[in-house]
């Protein structure tokens, strides 16, 4: 039997030990996802990426490199874009991290994701969530961007099928409130 | 497994089809469809003889079914076909293509892709083939169909067929002012259709309808083969040898806890409740590899030179036509010349990827694949199993280019699964893919030319090591020519890359040609058009011209490239204007006119041409995989550079509609042009002549 013992403060801690080794670290019980508490029971060495789509079924931010360089597993944290992949369950806390699937409703869609179809911003769509969620994060904080605004803010984010032109209408489309 | 190293030149052409086919994809899908009409679509004679060099004259068996279009009693119109969706919208232009045959709001229309379970047998998606041939099929499908709706309607009525009609998704008699819905004519019956021999269909309409599913792929609830979640399923892992060809000497596996170990032969894998888990455990795994000296890129085009074979006569692309060296000699200017095309890697943004189940010794995998029948085939043989037993559904996947013909990971998830006796994800890491998939062909090529001071050209000689035949043989007319493919030894594991060699010798031809013009004191437009009968080839050039303003003055250290070619009958031209900045070439404009004969979807080919220049400009650039000893030394993005939004020039296409032609593929050829196109653009700007991919400037 596993006999759980914590010796730091940090609530919700649980480190088990076994035979005197140290089998796993302090779970987390709680991230901020989307405007609620979700509850998971997670290694808090596990990647934000692997939590979210493994545990919670959250699969629109994608596996692309594992190293932060190809943004397909962007998510907001606190409003900012960062690689979940490059991010531990553990580092969260309580930040508010938004993904594809908090950003619209199927019935209503948000104006960033009508204006990617509408431009037809995209070809495999692997890369689609991230870059939205990559432009929904420049939007906000440069609701009219110029073109070199887009492009140095979306660099981040690979598309291998170089959709780039078209994804670049999107973005202009829906900061010109084009898309409805 | 399964594996092939070495030579895999343009590998569909060497895969020629197996002689036979098992029924059981025919059997249970009618066992799984409901009452309604099942057509049958027959791959014709001529489209068999193209695809799959089949004995011309042969009546058609049941392998030659391509398709299935089922039309339900509840209205369900839903057509079967083993094509892959990776990004080239093969769903959508294929939906449009029954939509306007049956006269069906193109949103009716259900597409079952790639299940081996439930479509006909398909060589797989690749070599630009699904709109000649499976966009035809189904519209001979979807026009027996609506045929057959017609008889059916014309008896439920008692009425004069030639004044039925199918419209707007139903069937209609206009002068009697009745309609019925598709769903009702069969009455509980299941009736099945082959394509009579001569169905009337027509030509594509040329409408650009948006893509099917961009509403799921904007919200996240696309679903790739890597977003697949079975219940109980663990996550897997496989140990990776420390270089390419080690072999495995031996394995402690003691340190490793909280997963399964699974070892088979040469095999070392490991599964486990989560990634984290899997990962720990595979480095808990102490393996020695013995390995041997390998070479290094510095050393590749030397080898694959010194290694080379005689060609066969008569080999792909390979030709021979009057006397180069009469052409040589009666030849005012000479050039000859050799160009470097270095190994590049597809990178996939999705990974190759798999979910292996097994129930008893029945095997269902889910993976991301352009050959569904081809890894049915791949698993049958590595578990010894028939291939019945084995179910292939390919999810519509992240991407390919030619990169996913094999199932690498679908072998290794279910052997992992088999193991664990649960089901299995293998999703494989970006370096693995890197080391471990295969890359396009690095090739050597070699041009000696002769010209008359006209710039009527006399003589072309022009042999391919390695790279592959695609389009190797000159579309300019020159009355003396060789041209050759020669195979050679790959240090790498090669394959299929979208164009396959067609970009290597298009960039190798059109930078030649690019010279031989300069050395004639000629326009480089004029002078291709000089020499050029294909009235196809011409007109591109011309557009793309005519798009560009071709003939402008360049501002200082700038300078215009034009380019041009022809594979798997479509043609495409580029023309790029370059800019060179601190000693680093930008691109700052690129036109690109395509024809591909009649156009289907016109935005959704415009969105294939923008990304295939786009794309193109990686391998021109700056892509070339490094290795040294058997290892890859930049698998990744932060050493592999791929091109993104900062690399981005201002994309133009024209679209030259040829609606009198048949339509061709267009997801492969757009990409050829831009690389010599930017190589006669940066000789422009600097004088400088680049002969290899990529294009290195700062070290030319």
């Amino acid at each position: 039997m596993p006999i759980p013992f914590c010796w730091c403060n940090f609530t919700g801690c649980r480190i088990v030990i076994k035979s005197g080794r140290i089998l796993g670290m302090p779970n987390i019980s709680s991230l901020n996802i989307n405007g609620a508490a979700a509850r998971i029971d997670a290694d808090s060495e596990r990647t934000l990426l692997s939590v979210l789509r493994d545990d919670l079924e959250l699969t629109g931010a994608k596996y692309g490199c594992g190293e932060g360089e190809c943004g397909a597993c962007t998510v907001l944290l606190d409003g900012i874009p960062v690689r979940s992949c490059r991010r531990t369950v553990g580092s969260i806390g309580d930040k508010k991290i938004e993904t594809i699937e908090g950003l619209g409703s199927n019935e209503k869609l948000h104006s960033v994701q009508k204006a990617f179809i509408e431009a037809d911003g995209m070809q495999c769509g692997y890369c689609t969530c991230a870059m939205i969620m990559s432009a929904v994060a420049l939007l906000r904080k440069t609701p009219k961007p110029s073109r070199e605004e887009i492009i140095r803010a979306m660099d981040g984010n690979i598309c291998r099928c170089c959709a780039y032109p078209r994804i670049i209408k999107a973005v202009e489309l829906a900061a010109k409130g084009g898309a409805r | 497994m399964n594996y092939k190293p070495g030579m895999e030149p343009e590998r569909y052409e060497l895969d020629a089809p197996l002689p036979y086919r098992f029924s059981f994809a025919r059997r249970s899908f009618f066992k799984s469809v409901g009452a309604g009409i099942v057509v049958l679509g027959l791959l014709d004679k001529a489209v068999g003889q193209e695809s799959g060099r089949r004995g011309a004259g042969r009546r058609a068996t049941p392998q030659d079914i391509g398709a299935y279009l089922h039309i339900g009693e509840d209205g369900q119109v839903t057509v079967y076909t083993g094509k892959v969706e990776v990004g080239q919208n093969v769903r959508t232009s294929l939906a449009q293509a029954v939509a306007e045959e049956l006269r069906a709001p193109l949103t009716s229309i259900r597409m079952v892709l790639a299940d081996t379970q439930l479509v006909p047998y398909d060589a797989g998606t690749f070599g630009s083939r699904s709109t000649p041939d499976m966009a035809r099929t189904l519209r001979r499908v979807a026009a027996a169909g609506r045929e057959l709706l017609i008889d059916l309607a014309a008896e439920h009525w008692k009425a004069d067929r030639a004044s039925i009609k199918v419209k707007d998704g139903k069937v209609v008699d206009e002068k009697a002012g009745q309609n019925i819905e598709f769903g009702k004519l069969t009455k509980g019956q299941k009736l099945t259709k082959a394509i009579p021999e001569n169905p009337s269909t027509s030509a594509p309409a040329g409408h650009s309808a948006p893509k099917l599913d961009s509403d799921k792929i904007v919200t996240g609830r696309h679903k790739y083969t890597s977003d697949v979640k079975l219940p109980g399923m663990l996550h897997g892992k496989v140990l990776r040898p420390t270089a390419l060809k080690a072999t495995l000497v031996s394995t402690d596996t003691a340190g490793v806890e909280g997963a399964t170990v699974v070892r088979d032969g040469n095999f070392v894998g490991v599964a486990a409740a989560n990634e984290l888990l899997a990962g720990r455990a595979l480095k808990a795994i102490k393996a020695e590899w013995k390995t041997a000296d390998q070479i290094s890129h510095k050393d590749l085009y030397a080898h694959l030179k010194k290694n080379a074979r005689e060609s066969q006569s008569g080999g792909r692309g390979n030709q021979r036509t009057g006397s180069v060296k009469d052409g040589l000699t009666a030849a005012d200017v000479r050039n000859a010349q050799t160009y470097n095309i270095a190994y590049i890697a597809h990178a996939p943004l999705e990974p190759r990827a798999a979910v292996a189940q097994w129930e008893g010794d029945k095997l269902t995998v889910w993976t991301g694949t352009q050959r569904p029948f081809g890894v049915r085939g791949e698993l049958a043989s590595a578990f010894r199993i028939p291939e019945n037993d084995v179910r292939v559904i390919v999810p519509d996947t992240g991407s390919g280019y030619g990169g996913k013909h094999s199932g690498e990971a679908a072998i290794e998830a279910a052997r992992l699964a088999r193991g664990a006796g649960k089901p299995v994800k293998l999703v494989w890491t970006r370096e693995e893919e890197f080391a471990w998939a295969y890359f396009r062909p690095a090739g050597v090529i070699e041009i000696s030319s002769g010209a008359r001071k006209d710039g009527t050209l006399t003589a072309w000689e022009c042999h391919n090591y390695n790279s592959g035949g695609s389009s190797l043989r000159t579309l300019y007319a020159v009355p003396n020519q060789v041209s050759e493919f020669h195979s050679t030894d790959s240090p790498l594991r090669q394959g299929s890359y979208r164009a396959l060699a067609a970009t290597a010798n298009t960039f190798a031809r059109e930078t030649h040609m690019d010279e031989l013009a300069h050395t004639l004191k000629l326009d480089p437009l004029e002078f291709r058009l000089k020499n050029l009968n294909d009235v196809r080839l011409r007109a591109v050039l011309e557009a793309a011209a005519k798009g560009f303003g071709w003939g402008k003055k360049a501002k200082a250290n700038q300078g215009f490239g034009i380019a041009g070619g022809s594979e798997k009958g479509s043609y495409v031209a580029t023309c790029a204007e370059v800019a060179i900045e601190g000693g680093k070439v930008k691109v700052l404009r690129a036109v690109t006119a395509f024809e591909c004969g009649a156009v289907v979807n016109p935005e959704h080919l415009k969105n294939q041409i923008e990304g295939s220049v786009v794309m193109g400009l990686g391998g021109a650039l700056f892509e070339a995989i490094e290795f040294q000893n058997g290892q890859i030394t930049n698998g990744r993005f932060s050493d592999y550079r791929v091109p993104r939004f900062s690399d981005t020039p201002q994309v133009e296409t024209v679209l030259v509609d040829r609606k009198d032609l048949s339509s061709a593929g267009a997801g492969e050829t757009p990409i050829i042009a831009i690389a010599p196109a930017v190589g006669n653009a940066i000789f422009a700007a600097s004088g400088k002549r680049l002969r290899s991919l990529p294009l290195q400037f700062g070290r030319a």
